[in-house]
């Protein structure tokens, strides 16, 4: 655990993407083969299952630091990341561990069986042995949620450097549902012809927001405009008579969306096909939140399935009889992607149809319509581009529409975590009805740090009540509230959901007797719900 | 009661003096310089000859007396003196005694020796008001040794990289500490003006600080390359840290010890090291000085208390006046103030 230690305190202490690669490539090629694979499933996001519950953890902690379980919470929330409390409030270790990392992941994967005693034993013994940056990598691998400050594309650069191999090849070979116990190193990374693996999905290419007006990209007949489709971006695989659905966050969710079953025997071997997973129902699609009720469940009921429709609004063909088609030109991929739509036609697979425009000014009507067919803007593609890999400045804008907006008042704040800890920095804010306050959303990023720092202080000395981590503070703070759309719910007091909803501006110029009211709130719902 | 909590500070109503009082008063006691405890407007002041020529420094023409450690005043009966409190040159714990009864407030301390300020000493008393900056047990501080080799180290790297070395701290108080504690065999020292400043008084009451250069415009930018800067924490992120680039900078202040307020400082390096006691430190003070009842002020005020009351040690809570709990986020309290 001391190199992984070592490497995470290296990563910690550098913001510099090469100072970055560099700390993770030197260590690539120090460690064995299994630390290597374990650690590219850790930043890979593919974690040990989590074998204890953090009530459990954080009493043991208590305990074994001679702390009242009071003090123990008052300190985390303080801190504001629990490995990280534990790590810093135990006594000194009375021993060390020269054991790597494997070691350790397999030392968290055995507590899965065992009973309480016996998982609380082997926490003691684990604490007891390691150094307090190991605990707090340790405590971070058991709870999940680890970020070491690097993303899939920085490691894969690391990794790239260090065996020497083609980036893009490893990006595509470190995808899939692989885990460290079914492949090794070797077969994952190095093996030239990888395991046949159908279920492989091409990485996604993504936009860049477009910043400047649409005239910024030139002549307007070279690009090809369709709705910004709100759902979950999704690849369809057909391999030998097999279906696999994965999502952007490269998760297999075939199981998911039975909708798509049927493709398997309606598309033919060797089709993989982009495109968005989209809630739909009686020819237009329906709200995201309607999705969200179905991501999150184990059992997909008929009721469910009868509320929540979903199709696959297709974008891309990236492979055509069994052929990666990505470096075709956009335009040659959408012809034959749409003449496959038509041909093996199915009522869950739609062509997310172009936009027709002949000016930038024309297209610019049709964005500012995006609410009305439920989508969040245009997205922009060069007729002529390859499909690439990653998000790649110039050849796909994504062109959003401008949020709505609403003002609302400060009424309670919460402790942030991580570089935020210790601050107030998650708001809730409410709308006037009559002269109650209604809390209708929270929302937590969009201030300045200086800003952040300025509502903290206001928070700490205008506090009403205490919560645990939450103060109710004295309203006066009016700030403007931007998100993407709003929906009927039953589980809010105000009887809304937003989505997206972040701080726009803090509004210093409006007293809290300006603020918005809930009214103003139910004729957005009208509008756009 | 001996000593009261008022809107101005803590008042001993027998003297008719406050200590540490934040408004304007008469007679004030004055722990340490630091600008959150010696404040304008008193017509007089007392604190200890250590802690004189910066505060006389920082507040210009006062009505300031001083006083040797552990030297007896009696005002209408009230015995007072000053006892060593070991966080900057001069601070000093204020012990209070009338017809038996014995207070001491603590000011600002810690309990570790740091090589330059006089060694904290503990007093015997019924009543002890102490400070809470560190008081939960998160805050483990680890012998200066190790921490000074860490910052040592990470000098002698930049060097080999050719980089100058930025290191912050609060310019009266940490500033002189760790130049101190520099192995000065690695390169020369620079410094602030504000923190040479502070030096420059040090010296003339005759602490023999290591040899420093002030940060000037007329110095060649190649100079500092492989040198080390103490600088200001209101430096980092400044156009005056500009030239010395390339370079890599450190942050030393208690409040690295945690990861969200290291990444927030933005600083390449964080040394946990502070002028205050550790949660083990105000135990340990508070065990030693025999307390029956405590009073806590400023920092985890509430929650100290509430833990000294659970170990049998009877505790209150002092509220400071406008602070609240902005010690709690550490950055608030930064004493940046340029001496």
């Amino acid at each position: 655990m001391k190199r992984f230690a070592a490497l995470f305190t290296q990563l910690d202490q550098t913001t510099k993407t090469l100072v970055k690669v560099e700390s993770l490539a030197s260590y690539f090629s120090e460690v064995d083969d299994q630390d290597k694979l374990w650690t590219i499933a850790i930043l890979s996001h593919r974690r040990p299952k989590r074998p204890v519950n953090s009530t459990m953890i954080k009493q043991w902690a208590a305990e074994l630091s001679g702390v009242p379980f009071w003090l123990f919470e008052e300190s985390y929330h303080v801190v504001g990341d629990l490995a990280e409390t534990i790590a810093l409030i135990l006594p000194e270790p009375s021993s060390q561990s020269e054991e790597g990392l494997s070691y350790w992941i397999w030392f968290i994967k055995s507590m899965t069986q065992d009973g309480e005693e016996e998982k609380k034993a082997k926490m003691k013994q684990a604490w007891s042995c390691l150094s307090a940056v190991e605990r707090f990598v340790f405590n971070k691998l058991l709870t999940g949620g680890f970020r070491m400050g690097v993303s899939q594309k920085l490691m894969t650069r690391a990794l790239a450097k260090s065996t020497g191999l083609d980036e893009n090849v490893l990006a595509h070979r470190l995808m899939g549902n692989w885990t460290p116990d079914t492949t090794t190193f070797a077969d994952l990374i190095l093996s030239e012809d990888p395991k046949e693996d159908d279920s492989r999905p091409y990485p996604f290419y993504l936009a860049y927001a477009l910043e400047d007006a649409p005239g910024s990209l030139g002549n307007h007949s070279d690009w090809l405009a369709e709705r910004k489709w709100d759902g979950i971006r999704g690849q369809i695989i057909i391999r030998n008579d097999e279906l696999y659905v994965w999502s952007r966050g490269e998760e297999l969710v075939t199981d998911k969306y039975p909708e798509y079953h049927e493709f398997k025997s309606i598309l033919p071997h060797g089709t993989v096909i982009d495109g968005e997973i989209l809630p739909f129902k009686e020819g237009k699609p329906l709200p995201f939140a309607q999705l969200q009720t179905r991501i999150g469940r184990k059992n997909l009921t008929k009721g469910i399935l009868e509320k929540s429709p979903v199709i696959f609004k297709a974008y891309d063909l990236l492979e055509w009889e069994a052929k990666d088609t990505r470096e075709w030109p956009l335009k040659k991929r959408r012809e034959r992607l749409a003449s496959i739509v038509k041909e093996f036609s199915s009522e869950s697979l739609k062509i997310s149809d172009e936009v027709v425009f002949s000016s930038w000014h024309e297209l610019g009507i049709e964005q500012e319509r995006s609410r009305e067919y439920y989508s969040e803007g245009i997205m922009l593609k060069r007729l002529d581009s390859t499909y690439r890999s990653g998000r790649k400045k110039g050849d796909w804008w994504k062109w959003k529409v401008e949020p709505l907006t609403i003002d609302a008042v400060m009424i309670y704040a919460m402790r942030g975590h991580g570089r935020r800890a210790n601050l107030y920095t998650d708001y809730t804010f409410a709308v006037w009805d009559g002269d109650q306050l209604v809390p209708f959303t929270k929302a937590y990023s969009g201030l300045t740090d200086a800003e952040i720092h300025e509502v903290d202080r206001y928070v700490k000395k205008n506090t009403i009540e205490r919560f645990g981590p939450v103060r109710s503070v004295t309203p006066e703070l009016v700030f403007e509230i931007a998100f993407e759309g709003i929906n009927k719910s039953t589980r809010h007091k105000s009887g809304v959901a937003l989505r997206f909803p972040r701080i726009k501006r803090w509004r210093k110029d409006k007293p809290k007797e300006e603020a918005n009211t809930i009214a103003d709130l139910l004729s957005l719902l009208d509008i756009y719900g | 009661m001996l000593l009261e909590f008022t809107d101005r500070g803590i008042y001993c109503p027998q003297a008719a003096i406050f200590i540490d009082p934040w408004k304007p008063v008469d007679k004030a006691l004055i722990t340490h310089g630091h600008a959150d405890h010696s404040r304008w407007g008193h017509k007089h002041y007392l604190c200890t000859a250590a802690a004189a020529p910066v505060i006389k420094y920082r507040l210009g023409k006062v009505n300031l007396q001083t006083t040797g450690f552990g030297e007896i005043h009696t005002i209408n009966g009230v015995k007072i003196s000053f006892h060593p409190a070991g966080h900057i040159v001069g601070s000093a714990q204020i012990r209070l005694e009338y017809k038996g009864e014995v207070w001491v407030v603590s000011g600002d301390y810690k309990l570790e020796e740091d090589g330059l300020t006089e060694t904290f000493e503990s007093i015997k008393c019924h009543t002890f008001i102490t400070e809470s900056t560190f008081g939960l047990p998160i805050y483990e501080w680890r012998p200066q040794i190790e921490v000074f080799q860490e910052i040592n180290n990470w000098w002698r790297q930049n060097q080999a990289l050719r980089k100058t070395t930025i290191l912050t701290g609060y310019a009266l108080g940490k500033a002189q500490r760790i130049i101190q504690n520099l192995d000065d065999s690695i390169g020369k020292i620079y410094t602030h003006g504000a923190i040479e400043n502070v030096n420059e008084i040090l010296r003339q009451q005759n602490i023999l600080l290591k040899d420093t250069i002030r940060v000037t415009a007329e110095i060649p930018k190649e100079e500092y390359i492989g040198n080390i800067v103490i600088a200001t924490p209101s430096a980092v992120g400044s156009s005056w840290i500009k030239k010395f680039s390339p370079y890599s900078i450190g942050s030393a202040s208690g409040w690295m010890n945690l990861r969200g307020a290291r990444r927030r400082r933005s600083v390449d390096r964080g040394f946990v090291l502070s002028d205050h006691a550790d949660w083990k430190g105000l135990n340990t003070a508070i065990d030693l000085c025999e307390a029956e009842q405590v009073y806590v002020t400023h920092g985890y005020t509430s929650i100290f208390s509430k833990w000294l009351n659970e170990r049998g040690v009877s505790a209150g809570i002092v509220e400071t006046q406008f602070e609240g709990e902005l010690a709690e986020i550490g950055e608030s309290t930064e004493k940046e103030e340029e001496v």
